[in-house]
């Protein structure tokens, strides 16, 4: 229509200059020391810290799974309901979305505590008092409450799309319940389901604050790692850069393993 | 099963769920009106804390912040974005993917990383500077780079940096989608180029460049950690927050929640009903 490339020209160089650049500059740190010189050490040193990744691994893909599992008959049921109702559901489950996380990660803080809400609760019924705050728990659980919509959407997004009538033609051929949540709802909800486990997985293994406010220091994660050596205590450019790569590294893989089934869904995400 | 019980259950379901949701949220509103400093334990009304939170100067000096470079960043995003999408649209296809491919780093990368990538860009800026103002061979006229830039600078540059392929990917696809007989209809009908532009195009574009400004603004509003890494020593409004859960007990942070709360679901029920309006109308006129 209106050929003027001269008009992509601001963007370009923003573009260049603070995406790619910074990221170039990420890798250059990440192998080079201190004086500049051409090294591998950062990344051998990452070594030690694989207890430290193979928890955040571990807790993300936790988070995941549970939230995969919690929004699977959250989005169906949604997407059965009338045209009205689905929306006031949406705005529901979009709502505390809005919330700025940090004020989310705190609610659950007060609730958790050894003297908190839920233990005066329990202790009321006479159990308890348990330790739920500062531990490995407590942080999944902060990843599935804040990422929990992430989850929803884009499955609700999926389901809108299947036919009622697909439903009950399986159950009029003999299907039941189980197989027709296996050979029907599943298969058809993969687009939805393979967008969900990145928009989940990906802000969950790459977390700080919620392992800081959640699992107090016994539970760091890579971005607690990360922050560390940039405005921390070690202070350490070079490792930090080290580590972001193999993070991005982990993201890039995690992304190109669900892409296989969604090309067309991000857009309706974000 | 019957259909009764599974829709029964489907109900006690949803239940727990939004419950979930929403519980914590109710418990810190409770809590806003404790009269104790208590997390945990209500001991009597009050107000006492809305009346210092307005009264205190670090959270409204960042929200005035949080606001000012929402609204910056927003603006110069959305001319930016607008730009680019127009421009890229004349380009070659495969020009097009690779732009929109590292457009999307931002969206896709964690936001620690987008964070640390502009802050060490910051920082190399800053050695850099550093080295040509004190060293003695340099020439005099290129000691002119300011060294102390982490702050507003900082910020509203890595704010535009998240926000611009947002604004993209909205106002992209609407242009793609866009019928050129009009463009070229106001051609034929004696507009030069540039009225073309302002009286078809850009009206044609209005509503996806509005939703993406006001996605802009709402992302750069909620951002915690690609500020965190740019902002220096100042506070916006999420930081602010932070370094306030980091001192435990402040029940002024559960007030803050629940205005926020408050105001954001007026804002949603507002532009609800203006939609619901506005789609009745158009409606009326079919």
């Amino acid at each position: 229509m209106i050929k003027n490339r001269k008009l992509a020209a601001p963007y370009l160089v923003w573009m260049v200059v603070f995406i790619l650049v910074p990221l170039a500059i990420v890798t250059y740190f990440a192998f080079t020391d201190k004086a500049g010189n051409f090294t591998l050490e950062n990344l051998m040193i990452i070594g030690q810290y694989s207890t430290v990744f193979v928890r955040s691994l571990l807790l993300a893909a936790e988070a995941t799974v549970i939230c995969l599992v919690l929004s699977f008959p959250v989005s169906y049921f949604l997407s059965r309901q009338r045209a009205a109702k689905q929306k006031i559901f949406l705005m529901l489950v979009m709502l505390p979305m809005w919330m700025n996380f940090l004020l989310r990660t705190y609610a659950w803080m007060s609730l958790l505590e050894n003297n908190g809400i839920i233990n005066r609760i329990l202790g009321f019924f006479g159990i308890g008092p348990f330790q739920m705050i500062y531990t490995s728990g407590a942080v999944v659980l902060g990843m599935v409450y804040n990422f929990l919509p992430y989850m929803i959407l884009p499955l609700y997004t999926a389901m809108t799309k299947i036919d009622n009538s697909v439903i009950e033609a399986a159950q009029d051929l003999g299907a039941g319940m189980f197989k027709t949540l296996t050979k029907v709802l599943i298969p058809l909800s993969a687009p939805g389901i393979a967008t969900g486990i990145t928009m989940v997985f990906v802000p969950s293994v790459s977390t700080f604050i919620i392992s800081r406010m959640l699992g107090g220091g016994s539970n760091m994660l890579i971005g607690d790692l990360i922050e560390l050596q940039f405005l921390g205590n070690s202070y350490n450019y070079n490792l930090g850069s080290a580590l972001s790569l193999v993070l991005m590294v982990i993201v890039l893989l995690c992304m190109s393993f669900t892409n296989g089934f969604d090309d067309e869904d991000m857009e309706g995400v974000v | 099963m019957k259909k009764q019980h599974l829709a029964a259950l489907q109900k006690v379901y949803l239940c727990l769920i939004f419950s979930f949701l929403y519980v914590p949220i109710a418990v810190m509103m409770v809590f806003s009106f404790n009269e104790s400093k208590s997390r945990t334990l209500f001991t009597g009304f009050t107000l006492k804390w809305y009346k210092s939170l307005l009264h205190n100067e670090m959270i409204l000096e960042a929200l005035w912040l949080s606001l000012v470079v929402a609204f910056l960043a927003a603006t110069v995003a959305t001319i930016l974005g607008v730009m680019a999408s127009i421009g890229i649209s004349g380009m070659k296809k495969r020009t097009q993917g690779v732009i929109n491919t590292v457009s999307y780093l931002p969206v896709v990368n964690p936001e620690i990383i987008t964070g640390v990538s502009l802050m060490m860009l910051f920082v190399v800026y800053v050695n850099v500077a550093h080295w040509l103002n004190s060293n003695p061979e340099v020439p005099g006229f290129l000691k002119f780079l300011p060294e102390n830039i982490f702050g507003f600078g900082t910020l509203l540059i890595a704010h535009i940096t998240f926000c611009v392929p947002y604004v993209i990917f909205n106002v992209a696809p609407k242009l793609r989608r866009m019928d050129v007989r009009m463009y070229e209809a106001a051609l034929d009908l004696g507009c030069n180029p540039r009225q073309a532009f302002f009286k078809v195009v850009l009206p044609e574009l209005m509503p996806a460049i509005l939703s993406a400004f006001l996605i802009s603004l709402t992302y750069s509003i909620d951002d915690f950690i690609i500020s965190y890494f740019s902002c220096g020593t100042l506070q916006t409004l999420p930081i602010a927050i932070y370094s306030m859960t980091r001192k435990k007990v402040s029940p002024e942070i559960n007030a803050l929640s629940t205005i926020m709360f408050v105001a954001i679901l007026c804002i949603i029920l507002v532009s609800n009903a203006l939609e619901s309006r506005s789609y009745r109308k158009k409606r009326v006129k079919e």
